[in-house]
Formats: C-alpha cells, sequence, structure tokens
C-alpha cells in the first residue's frame, strides 16, 4: 500500500475558547476524492484550511505525501516543519475558496499564470500555452482578457480551478466551491470538479452538494461538532448512514 | 499689461522654487510613506509602534514649527546636529511631515483589500513580499488615488510655507511686490499659477483613475 496523498492524524484546533476540532483523523489516497458534508460549524471548512497552513493546529499531525507539515511530540509539544519546508509542501495542494478570491487587477489569463511565473521562475511563453489549454479545458479561453468583474460566478469559480491546476498540485482542496453560486450556475463548476476526477486528481471538497457527493466522491466523511462521526464510500454512506446525526443531516438536505 | 509683463518674471522664478520644493518632496515622501506604511501593518509589533508614535509626532505638531525647528534648532542637537541650509532644511521637514500622511493612506488602503486576496496568494506559493508587490499593492494604488490627489493638492499649496526660512517662492515673491507697488495683481497672477499647477495635477490624478478603471474592486 503506497502512502496516504494526505495523512492527517488527531486533529486539534482550538479559536480562542472554542475548540472547533476535536481530534480529527483522515488519509486520503492517491487519486481519491473525498466529500467532506456536515452542517455549517462543524468544522470541515477549518480542517480543510488546516491542511494547507491557513489555519494553525493546536495538537495532532498531519503529512502530506509523507512529509511531515506539523507534528505532535509524546509530551503535547505542536511543532510545524521550517518556513521553507512549509511553504514547499503546501505548494503541491492547489486550493479553491467559497468567494473565488481571483485577483480583480488581473485579467483572466494573468490570474492564471501569475504563480508560474511569480513562484515557479517559469518564462511567459513557457506558460502561456498551458495556460491556454487549462483555459479551454475549463471552457474559458475565449474570456482569457476579461477582468473577473466581467464575469459570472460560474465563471469565476472555474478561473480559480484553472489558476490552482496551473501550479501543477497533486492535491486539489475545494472550500464550498458552489455554495457562492445562483443555484442554476453550479453545475458548470461541479462539472469542471468531475472531470477533474475522472483524470484521477486527488481530490478533497467540502460541499453541500449532496447528489455531487453521491455521484463523484469515491468517499464521503460526515463531520459534525468537529469531528469525524462517519467516513465510508459514498453509496453505502448515503444508503444507509450508521449514525444517527448523519441520518438526521441527510433527512433535512434531500 | 506692461506692468504684467514686469512683475512676471519674479513671479516665475517664484514658482520654479515652489516647484522645486514640490516635486522633490513628492518623490520623495511617497516611497518614505509607503515603507512606514508597510512596517506600520507588518508583525513587528516594536516597528509598527515606532512608527505609530513617528506619525503622531509629525500629524500632531505644525509643520511650520518642524520646519523651524530642523533650520534653527537642529544645529544645537546633541549627535545629530546638523546646519542644513535652507532648501535641504525645507525638504526634510516636507518629506518627513508629508510621508507621515502618506503612511496613513497606503495603510488604509492596505487594509481595505480583503483578507481572501492575501489566502488566494499564499496558496499558490506566493511569499508575503511577492504577495504584497504583486497582489495588493498594485490594487491599493487603484484605491488611494483620490486621497492620494487630495494630500498632492494639499502639499503643493503648503509650499508657501517655506517663506519662514526667507525663501523666494511664488508666494513670497507676489507678496514682495504687493508691498513694493500698493497693487494687489501680483496675488491674483499668483493664484492664478497655483490653480494652473493643481490643475495639472488633477488631470494627471483623473488619467490615473480612469486607467485604472478597467477593473472593479
Amino acid at each position: 500500500m503506497a502512502r496516504p496523498m494526505i495523512d492527517a492524524r488527531g486533529v486539534h484546533k482550538r479559536f480562542a475558547a472554542v475548540e472547533v476540532l476535536r481530534g480529527v483523523s483522515l488519509a486520503v489516497d492517491q487519486g481519491e476524492v473525498v466529500a467532506v458534508i456536515g452542517p455549517s460549524g462543524s468544522g470541515k471548512s477549518t480542517f480543510l484550511r488546516c491542511l494547507n497552513h491557513l489555519e494553525t493546529i493546536s495538537r495532532g499531525s498531519i503529512d502530506i505525501e509523507g512529509e511531515t507539515l506539523v507534528a505532535t511530540t509524546a509530551d503535547g509539544v505542536c511543532r510545524y516543519a521550517p518556513d521553507a519546508d512549509i511553504r514547499r509542501i503546501c505548494r503541491r495542494m492547489g486550493m479553491v475558496f467559497q468567494h473565488f478570491n481571483l485577483f480583480p487587477h488581473l485579467t483572466v489569463l494573468q490570474n492564471v499564470i501569475e504563480a508560474p511565473i511569480t513562484v515557479k521562475g517559469l518564462r511567459r511563453d513557457e506558460i502561456v500555452p498551458r495556460a491556454e489549454e487549462l483555459l479551454r479545458k475549463v471552457g474559458l479561453l475565449d474570456r482569457q482578457a476579461s477582468h473577473p468583474s466581467r464575469l459570472s460566478g460560474g465563471q469565476k469559480q472555474r478561473v480559480a480551478i484553472a489558476r490552482a491546476l496551473a501550479m501543477e498540485p497533486d492535491i486539489m482542496l475545494f472550500d464550498e466551491p458552489t455554495s457562492a453560486l445562483d443555484p442554476e450556475l453550479t453545475g458548470e463548476v461541479l462539472r469542471t470538479i468531475r472531470e477533474l476526477a475522472e483524470e484521477h486528481m486527488t481530490m478533497l471538497v467540502v460541499t453541500h452538494e449532496m447528489a455531487f457527493a453521491r455521484e463523484v466522491a469515491s468517499r464521503v466523511v460526515f463531520m459534525d461538532g468537529g469531528e469525524i462521526l462517519e467516513a465510508r464510500p459514498a453509496r453505502e454512506l448515503f444508503a444507509a448512514p450508521e449514525h444517527p446525526r448523519t441520518r438526521a443531516f441527510l433527512e433535512n438536505m434531500l | 499689461m506692461d506692468y504684467l509683463v514686469r512683475i512676471i518674471g519674479p513671479l516665475l522664478e517664484g514658482t520654479g522654487v515652489t516647484l522645486q520644493v514640490f516635486l522633490i518632496s513628492f518623490v520623495l515622501s511617497v516611497p518614505l510613506g509607503l515603507a512606514l506604511a508597510l512596517v506600520r501593518v507588518s508583525r513587528f509589533a516594536f516597528a509598527s509602534s515606532l512608527v505609530n508614535g513617528y506619525i503622531w509626532l509629525m500629524r500632531g505638531t505644525p509643520l511650520m514649527l518642524q520646519m523651524l525647528f530642523i533650520y534653527f534648532a537642529l544645529p544645537f542637537v546633541p549627535l545629530i546636529g546638523v546646519r542644513l541650509p535652507d532648501f535641504p532644511a525645507a525638504i526634510v521637514a516636507f518629506v518627513l511631515n508629508y510621508a507621515a500622511y502618506f503612511a496613513e493612506i497606503f495603510r488604509a488602503g492596505i487594509q481595505s483589500i480583503d483578507r481572501g486576496q492575501y489566502e488566494g496568494a499564499r496558496v499558490l506559493g506566493l511569499s508575503y513580499a511577492q504577495t504584497m508587490r504583486r497582489i495588493i499593492l498594485p490594487q491599493v494604488f487603484k484605491r488611494i488615488l483620490p486621497p492620494l490627489s487630495n494630500e498632492t493638492i494639499t502639499l503643493v499649496k503648503d509650499t508657501s510655507l517655506i517663506y519662514v526660512l526667507a525663501m523666494n517662492d511664488l508666494l513670497r515673491a507676489a507678496r514682495g511686490i504687493v508691498q513694493r507697488d500698493f497693487t494687489t495683481m501680483p496675488f491674483v497672477v499668483a493664484a492664478a499659477f497655483y490653480l494652473l499647477m493643481t490643475l495639472v495635477l488633477t488631470l494627471a490624478f483623473q488619467y490615473l483613475e480612469r486607467k485604472h478603471a478597467v477593473y472593479d474592486g
């Protein structure tokens, strides 16, 4: 068995007096698509943000592709890797946010090529063909000269996906990628994510789209109150949820 | 008309002094203000509070007092005592004072940028410096153009304060002629010159705002 792409063990996270993550453990294998579902405030977005160091954890450990991002010693000291290692490790993960976070002063194409040029030091002529290919893939090649403010929410999110892919990540993290979209625009974004799944991209998707979770995810994780209550293959979890809170949540959603 | 032609020479000379003080002060105080703002918003708490204190000092005392201090009192300050000629003394005072105001404008701009921009840049692997240079500051620049324009126009007019160092700027030149010839005409001409300078600046800032209007946000 190859080592998991993401290996989080006993992750605790505390905001002041509130413990938002209470010992979350999850391993994600190469090519797996894991959907994280659960009520608002269950800690699913926070958990995702801990994986790429947008939040720091207070206890537990996280390995990415076998490299230690953060570990906790036996006497409870939580220690992160040196800054340079953190940046290198986190660069293997692309992330897509609920609110896109596109750079408004740059065009669509500039958004996609910014990081490859600035971070990886690629030349413009090296990255532009690849960026155009990615934009074609998400169906926005004809909008490459537009600024994000001229795009619909669904188009913005597809640009955000292309932008993340331009850094050639091994893992993609999606933080409620369709929650800020009008219902009629979620389909185009979900379709793009589904295509990535078909290419066996390793993905962790926090979502409220149950139909999407059921069809695309290989595994579904149900979180509530800062804990993972259930993590099973999608079909099983939706067909016969084990935990009463999972059952109550799904009945509410469907 | 003949009279106008006669007074225009000295007034133009005064305008030259005004423009020199303005341009040099502007070119030096904007980058210094930006640097101060970056320290102010940085995670280095001690440096940040030092800048805060500096801004309090510079905004809390009259610019004229600062100019008089640098010219007359600085030579007697132990250790850093230097005697500056009038022109450099004026420039130092303007730069130190205006940098404080520009710093606050930059800080307001930097803090108005959504946290999501930092996170978006960070997950793409950009360092803090790269994020500032490539993502945050270009957006800040667009947002602060109106207050920057305000402060810049104020600087043009504040240059008239250098009369306290007996320098012959536009306003002092005009006043000299008024007192000599008992006519207010030089004031009218001086006002027209100030208006012309601020008009050029206004148009320049309007051009910059239009240029940056290609995107919203």
